[in-house]
Formats: C-alpha cells, sequence, structure tokens
C-alpha cells in the first residue's frame, strides 16, 4: 500500500500526454491556480470599484461602495485558499512571511497581500466606526446572553474609540478616503503582481509577456466589478421580493427598490465597459504580437490556440465571455434581466481567460513537440482529486458568500448606517 | 483625547511585530545569504552538509572486484564487459561489505537486462550499431540469456 | 570609490580567514571541511554528455533512481535518455518511455513501426539537470529552498520546501518534479553526496561507454574541462540566458 502510494505522481492523475512530452512534465497548475488569480482579481475589482465612489466622488456609486468594500474583505480570506489547497506543504505556507525570496513574485506576494488587508480592514473600521459605537451603547444594559456577547465584539471593535463627535467622525471620512486612495494602487498591484507571477516565467512560451500583468489588472477589475453588481443585483432582487410579499406587488417601496437597482447598475454598467475594452485590446494585441513576430514558439502556440484550445479560447472566452455580454450591454433598454445574463458571462468569460491561461500554457510540451491535457478530476476519490479538482474549486467559491453572511451579522453592509 | 485615527495602524504593527517574533522562533538561525547573491544563494546553510551526508548506493567495481572479488575478477577484465559496473546487474552494493550478507544483492539475470544493449534497433552510425545485437522477438524467445551466455564472459566461442 | 572600499572588504575577508587559519588547525579542522559547509568555492561543477557514444541502454536512469531513492515504478526521474529518430521526410521522432529507465529495446516509438531504410539518422541523448550558472529555478523560488552551492549546484531543500511548483514551472528544460513521497519538489543535483566524496555521480558511474563524464570546470586539467576547452561543444536552449553547465557533444538542431 505504502509502495503504491510511492508511485503516484502530482499531476499525472489528470494529465493526458500526447506527442513529445519530457518525462517529468505534468499539468502541475491545475484548477487551484486558475482560482487564484481569479479570486485576487474579484478582491481588487471589489475594492476598486468601492474607492470609485471614496476617491473619484463618483457619488452615484454610493450605495455600491458599502456593499463592494465589505464584499472585498469576503473575497480576501479566499484568494489565498486556493494556494493553501495547492500548495504541497500547506503548513509551510507561512515561511513565504518568514523567509521571503524577493526575487520570486510569489515572495513578495505575501508582503503586499498583507499590506491590502490591512489596508481594507482599516478602512472599513473607519467606515463603520460610528457604527460599532452606536451599537456599543444601545446594547448597554443588555440581559441575554447573545446580546452581551455582541457588545464584547463590538466594544473589541471600537478600539477603545468611542469619541463620535461630528469632528471625529469628519476625521473618519478624511481617513477612508486617505486609504482608499492608497488601496488602489494597491490593489492594482497586488493584481498586477499575480499577472507577473506568470508573466515572468520565461520557460513558458504563453506566459511570458510584459502585457501579462496589465492584462491581468484590466480583467481583475472587470470579474470584480461584475461580481459586485451581480451580487447587489441578488440582494436587491431578495429585498424587492421580501417587499412584495409584506406589501403587495404595486407597493411604493418596491418601485423605488426597482428604480434605485436600475439606476445604481447602468452606471456601474458604464465602468464595466469600459474596463471590458482596456482588457480585450490588450490581450488581442498579445495575440497578434505573437503572430506578427512568429518567434521559435509560434508554431506550437497557434496549435494551442486555432486547434486544441480553439473552442475555449475564441468561443468561450472571447465569443460567450466578451463578445455576447458587450453587445448586450450596448443594445438599448437594458433590464435587469439582461444585465444579470451579461455579469454572469462576464464573469464567465474572465474564467476562462484564467483557464486558458493558466492551463494553456501548460497545454503544450516545453519540446515545443507534444501536448498535455488537463483531465478536470470531477468526483474525488482522495484528498489529493478534491483538493485539485472540481469540488475543490467550488469550495473556494461559495466560501466569499459564506463569509459575507457572517460578517454581515456584525457589520451590516446593505442598511443605511 | 488622543488621535483615535492612529488606531488602525498601532494594530497593524502590532500584527507585522507578531510576525517578526514567530520569525525569531521559528526560522533556523543558518538561514541567510551564504554566498554573493541574495537571487542565488539564500538558503538554510545546513541544507549543503545533509544532501552531503545522503547515503552512497553503487560503490563501484573497484570496491567489488580489488577488495573481494577477484575469483571474478580476471576474466571478467579479459572480457568486453570489463566496461560495465559489477552493481549494473549485481545491484546496488551499499551495506552489503560490511554485512557480508550475499542475500541483500539481488542479481539480475533477465533478458530485459541483457537487450538493453543487445536489442537490435537498426541505427545505423551510432554507437547502439558496433554491439552484437540480436531481435529479442526472434532469438530463443523462451531462454533466458544466461542458459548459454557466461555474462563475465559473453562470448560463445571463448567459453 | 565603491571599488576600493570592495577592495578593501576583500582583503579585510581575506585578512581574517587568514588568521583564522592558524586555528582552524589546531582544532585538527581541514580547509576542506572548513570549506565543506556551503561548498568549495574552488571548484565548479560542469558535465559532458557525449551523445555519439550513448547506445540508449538507460543503465544511467535506473542506477540514478537506486542511488537517489526517486521510487522506482514513478513516471518522474532526475534524469532520462531521449531517442531521436529522424527520417528521410525530415521528420523527427522522438520518444523517452519511463524516462528510457529500461532502455530502448524495441524499434517503435509512439507505437509507430519505423522501416529501417526510412530512417536518415538515430541518436540517444541523455538528459539531466544543467545546474546552470543563472538558475531561473532558484530565482523564483519564493522561500530560499533551493539555491545554488559555492561549487555550483543546485540544491532543494527538503525540509523548507513548501511545493508551490514554481521552480518546476520556471525551469526551461523539465528537469524538476514533486517527490511522490517527500512532497517536495526534486532534482538531479549531480549525487552531490558522491560528488563532495571524490566519488563520481551515479550516472556517470553506471555508464559503460564513457558517455556521461562530470568533472570540475574550475580545473584547467580536468578532463571534462579539457574537453570542453578544445573541442566544440554546445548546450540545450541557451536562448534563455539560463547559462547551463552541462555540455554537450554531437548535438542535433532537432534535440529539444
Amino acid at each position: 500500500m505504502i509502495e503504491h502510494a510511492e508511485t503516484i505522481v502530482h499531476g499525472a492523475e489528470w494529465t493526458i500526454k500526447h506527442g513529445f512530452v519530457y518525462p517529468n512534465e505534468f499539468i502541475y497548475w491545475g484548477i487551484t491556480i486558475v482560482m487564484y488569480p481569479y479570486m485576487t482579481g474579484l478582491v481588487a475589482g471589489a475594492f476598486v470599484l468601492s474607492s470609485l465612489y471614496h476617491v473619484f466622488g463618483q457619488k452615484d456609486l454610493k450605495d455600491m461602495a458599502k456593499f463592494s468594500l465589505v464584499f472585498s474583505l469576503a473575497l480576501l480570506p479566499v484568494a489565498m485558499m486556493p494556494l493553501m489547497m495547492h500548495l504541497q506543504q500547506p503548513l509551510r505556507g507561512i515561511e513565504v512571511l518568514f523567509t521571503p525570496h524577493f526575487t520570486s513574485a510569489i515572495a513578495a506576494f505575501g508582503i503586499v497581500f498583507t499590506t491590502y488587508a490591512i489596508i481594507v480592514l482599516s478602512e472599513i473600521w473607519f467606515v463603520y466606526r460610528k457604527y460599532f459605537v452606536e451599537q456599543s451603547i444601545a446594547l448597554k444594559g443588555a440581559v441575554n446572553t447573545g446580546d452581551q456577547v455582541k457588545r464584547v465584539i463590538y466594544n473589541i471593535l471600537t478600539l477603545g474609540a468611542y469619541d463620535i463627535s461630528e469632528k471625529a467622525v469628519a476625521k473618519d471620512h478624511k481617513a477612508v478616503t486617505l486609504l482608499a486612495a492608497i488601496g488602489i494602487p494597491v490593489a492594482c498591484f497586488l493584481h498586477g503582481y499575480a499577472g507577473f507571477i506568470f508573466g515572468s516565467v520565461k520557460a513558458n512560451a504563453l506566459w511570458m509577456s510584459p502585457l501579462m500583468p496589465v492584462i491581468f489588472i484590466m480583467s481583475a477589475v472587470v470579474s470584480g466589478i461584475a461580481l459586485c453588481m451581480l451580487t447587489y443585483i441578488i440582494i436587491m432582487e431578495w429585498k424587492k421580493f421580501k417587499a412584495i410579499l409584506a406589501k403587495g406587488r404595486g407597493n411604493e417601496t418596491v418601485t423605488v427598490i426597482a428604480g434605485v437597482e436600475m439606476d445604481v447598475m447602468k452606471k456601474a454598467s458604464k465602468y464595466l465597459l469600459g474596463f471590458l475594452v482596456a482588457a480585450i485590446t490588450l490581450e488581442l494585441l498579445d495575440i497578434i504580437f505573437r503572430g506578427y513576430t512568429a518567434m521559435k514558439s509560434w508554431d506550437i502556440l497557434r496549435e494551442v490556440m486555432f486547434t486544441e484550445d480553439f473552442t475555449k479560447i475564441f468561443i468561450l472566452q472571447y465569443g460567450l465571455g466578451n463578445l455576447v455580454p458587450f453587445i448586450l450591454l450596448l443594445l438599448p433598454k437594458l433590464t435587469i434581466r439582461r444585465l444579470f445574463v451579461s455579469l454572469a458571462l462576464i464573469l464567465f468569460g474572465v474564467f476562462m481567460m484564467r483557464w486558458n491561461v493558466v492551463v494553456g500554457g501548460q497545454a503544450f510540451s516545453l519540446s515545443f513537440d507534444g501536448f498535455m491535457h488537463y483531465d478536470l478530476p470531477l468526483i474525488p476519490h482522495n484528498l489529493e482529486t478534491y483538493r485539485e479538482g472540481l469540488f475543490g474549486a467550488l469550495t473556494v467559491a461559495a466560501t466569499p458568500f459564506v463569509i459575507f453572511w457572517v460578517i454581515n451579522k456584525i457589520v451590516p453592509s446593505l442598511k443605511e448606517v | 483625547m488622543k488621535n483615535h485615527v492612529l488606531r488602525p495602524l498601532w494594530v497593524a504593527i502590532a500584527f507585522v511585530a507578531l510576525i517578526f517574533l514567530a520569525r525569531y522562533f521559528l526560522v533556523p538561525s543558518d538561514f541567510g545569504v551564504q554566498g554573493e547573491s541574495f537571487t542565488y544563494n539564500y538558503h538554510r546553510k545546513s541544507n549543503v552538509q545533509e544532501w552531503k551526508d545522503f547515503q552512497v548506493k553503487y560503490l563501484g567495481s573497484d570496491v567489488c572486484v580489488v577488495e573481494c572479488h577477484s575469483e571474478n575478477g580476471e576474466s571478467l577484465m579479459a572480457s568486453p564487459h570489463a566496461i560495465i559496473e559489477c552493481e549494473n546487474c549485481h545491484g546496488p552494493g551499499v551495506d552489503h561489505p560490511e554485512t557480508e550478507e550475499p542475500a541483500a544483492m539481488s542479481v539480475d539475470t533477465s533478458r530485459l537486462l541483457c537487450i538493453r544493449c543487445h536489442a537490435d534497433l537498426n541505427y545505423p552510425g551510432t554507437a547502439r550499431a558496433a554491439i552484437p545485437g540480436i531481435n529479442p522477438d526472434e532469438h530463443n524467445v523462451d531462454s533466458e540469456c544466461v542458459e548459454c551466455h557466461n555474462p563475465h564472459n559473453p562470448d560463445l566461442e571463448e567459453m | 570609490m565603491s571599488c576600493s572600499r570592495r577592495t578593501l572588504l576583500k582583503n579585510a575577508v581575506k585578512g581574517c580567514v587568514a588568521a583564522s587559519l592558524p586555528v582552524s588547525a589546531f582544532k585538527f579542522l581541514s580547509p576542506a571541511e572548513a570549506r565543506a559547509a556551503v561548498g568549495d568555492p574552488a571548484v565548479r561543477w560542469g558535465f559532458l554528455v557525449d551523445t555519439t557514444k550513448c547506445v540508449g541502454c538507460g543503465m544511467c536512469v535506473k542506477a540514478c533512481k537506486k542511488e537517489n531513492e526517486v521510487p522506482y515504478d514513478a513516471a518522474v526521474t532526475r534524469t532520462w535518455v531521449e531517442r531521436y529518430v529522424i527520417t528521410r521526410d525530415n521528420k523527427s521522432h522522438v520518444d523517452s518511455p519511463m524516462g528510457a529507465r529500461d532502455g530502448f529495446t524495441d524499434q517503435k516509438i509512439d507505437k509507430l513501426e519505423i522501416a529501417p531504410e526510412d530512417i536518415a539518422k538515430a541518436f540517444f541523448v541523455p538528459k539531466l539537470c544543467n545546474q546552470c550558472e543563472n538558475p531561473a529555478c532558484v530565482q523564483v523560488c519564493p522561500v530560499g529552498a533551493t539555491y545554488k552551492t559555492r561549487d555550483g549546484v543546485v540544491l532543494i531543500d527538503r525540509k523548507w520546501c513548501i511545493g508551490c511548483g514554481y521552480c518546476i514551472m520556471a525551469c526551461p528544460y523539465g528537469v524538476r518534479f514533486f517527490h511522490p513521497k517527500y512532497k517536495v519538489a526534486e532534482k538531479c543535483n549531480f549525487c552531490y553526496h558522491r560528488i563532495t566524496k571524490g566519488m563520481d555521480s551515479a550516472c556517470v558511474h553506471a555508464c559503460p561507454f564513457g558517455a556521461r563524464k562530470i568533472g570540475d570546470l574550475k580545473d584547467e586539467n580536468d578532463p571534462v574541462t579539457q574537453v570542453i576547452m578544445n573541442e566544440r561543444v554546445a548546450v540545450l536552449k541557451d536562448e534563455y540566458g539560463t547559462k547551463p553547465q552541462v555540455f554537450y557533444i554531437g548535438l542535433d538542431h532537432n534535440v529539444r
């Protein structure tokens, strides 16, 4: 049994080779590494969306801002999750902070990520400090244990700063603006960095491109905005549904909610379109440039792009994930339903882009003479196929919503505070 | 009233301090740049010695023939198979000289071992073509090579 | 200014070393032992592969796996041998089943039977870690778990590697893999435990035909250095700027 376990090679279970592939080559970076830049991108995008309001005073995004900030916090630990699931020695992951080898793109990621987490947490603290204090006061003298526990939590969250005079709150607002301003470059850096992790691998013909970090930032913002909008729609629809149940379909509250929802979404979708155009332009530039310069690797890259992965790249990513939602968003008389479909497609498109970069980069051998097909483990039959399989990815995808639900109990992001 | 704006900063600094404290206790003291370059020489120093202490498995024909098995040495050294290390067929010697445990050695007398060199691949101009070769699918398929050929002196005419 | 400061520093270091020499002699530490901690900087290990001598027996791969405790039946290997058969229609057929652990005993390549008269040329190419002067794999390790010793060999710290696989991605030669037992990055290290004891690496030792040789590139009289200096040799994929230290005789443009 032990003998058998020793012959299981990491990657062999989901790699199908054909042509001449070096013996040690397998798809070492599978779906976990697809999820990692995807989740990081969502974090960065969500934060940028909230900053648009705080820094650039885009008043139309006010309702979105608070929500996307808290959602960005919920996504934060999840960006780390696929990495931890991917590591062969997850318990040693902390070494990235202990002995960072800064010539590695991953080493500095630990530091940038920590910095970013501190900024997001601080910003949320400033936004919600007044609320924490109010809650702490309101819960004073509470009798039941639940409320007492809640009060202790709020007391800790105030960090002992109970001053909610106008002057103090004004200071909070200033700090929020400052942090949001610092946060934008850090968020972009965080994600550009994820792009650099791939772009700097000179051994990989598909990844190596100076455009990679910029492409990653753009598509990150696209996916982040799209996810925030999508979640916002779901929450508003739920509110509307509850209002209808309580007060009937024709009630004024229902119309107000629907009106606010549409208004916010229309404006947010304009930003979305802008970033989408930038992302697609850069990606196409990358492909055209590779084709025109036709370096040694182009033969195999062309084979991968136009034959092996044609459906994934041109139909699913560019077609279904970019072109279709692009048209849907530009057509007049935008409805929430159409918007919803476009957003879901955009999220899917960005996911496919990550997939095509990460898995596509390993679809061909370093020998340029063979291919590797990634056979995603669907039903897990051991820990390895769970971590590196569909169910692992689904766990990662579901976690931010669970975290958001928990955080939202303490830090309500959907109510007027 | 103290300025409350800096409070998150203190929390952040405390967090970073915690990491440094943990680093102090958990990182081996010999970790650092062991040479000129941070790029290429940043590591735990004692790991070099750990690799040097790795167990050697193959001792070499010199040890086998000169020190103990001279009885096989003479004929072998005169044959074309002199270029083949004893342990290529007899398996790595590791502890064998100390324990003198014959059972620890496992000689491979299979056809598969012989045809690594002697299966004729028909590649003109290669070193492989210079070695006497057979077609494994036709040449005495059911027999082991050692039934007729003495690996220590393989030439049939000299046997 | 900075130059003179460097010279000063160097002299200071030399002085310290000189001053400490009698002390180390007193402690019965040989100079070799004193230097041993991080590898001897007076040595630069290099490798020479003569592809014209290789017959594709795969004894090197077998010996390597046993010497270095790489699970024998696992598909991964520290060293491997590739077979190239170029047919008259200028197509190249390449394979390396199980890394040639059992040699090449069949004419079929990837189930394809090639008639002897169609073969224009055929040859075998052993591959192993190039112990690059500028190893890309070391550059990208996030935690300092892989590094270059002073004598030029790239090692992996099994107790510190987090298993992210970034080094595996960064190597243009595909020499790295995850060790099935230890779950950390693994690759050829020129049998560091053997060469530092004055022995040849296991593959060199096992090769009956002298197709593989290891030597000290800083020693002009070393036979390997002599060949690299005086004869025409090539390296694999020099376009990556990694400066490989495994040199090849008889390399063909078809070699991947």
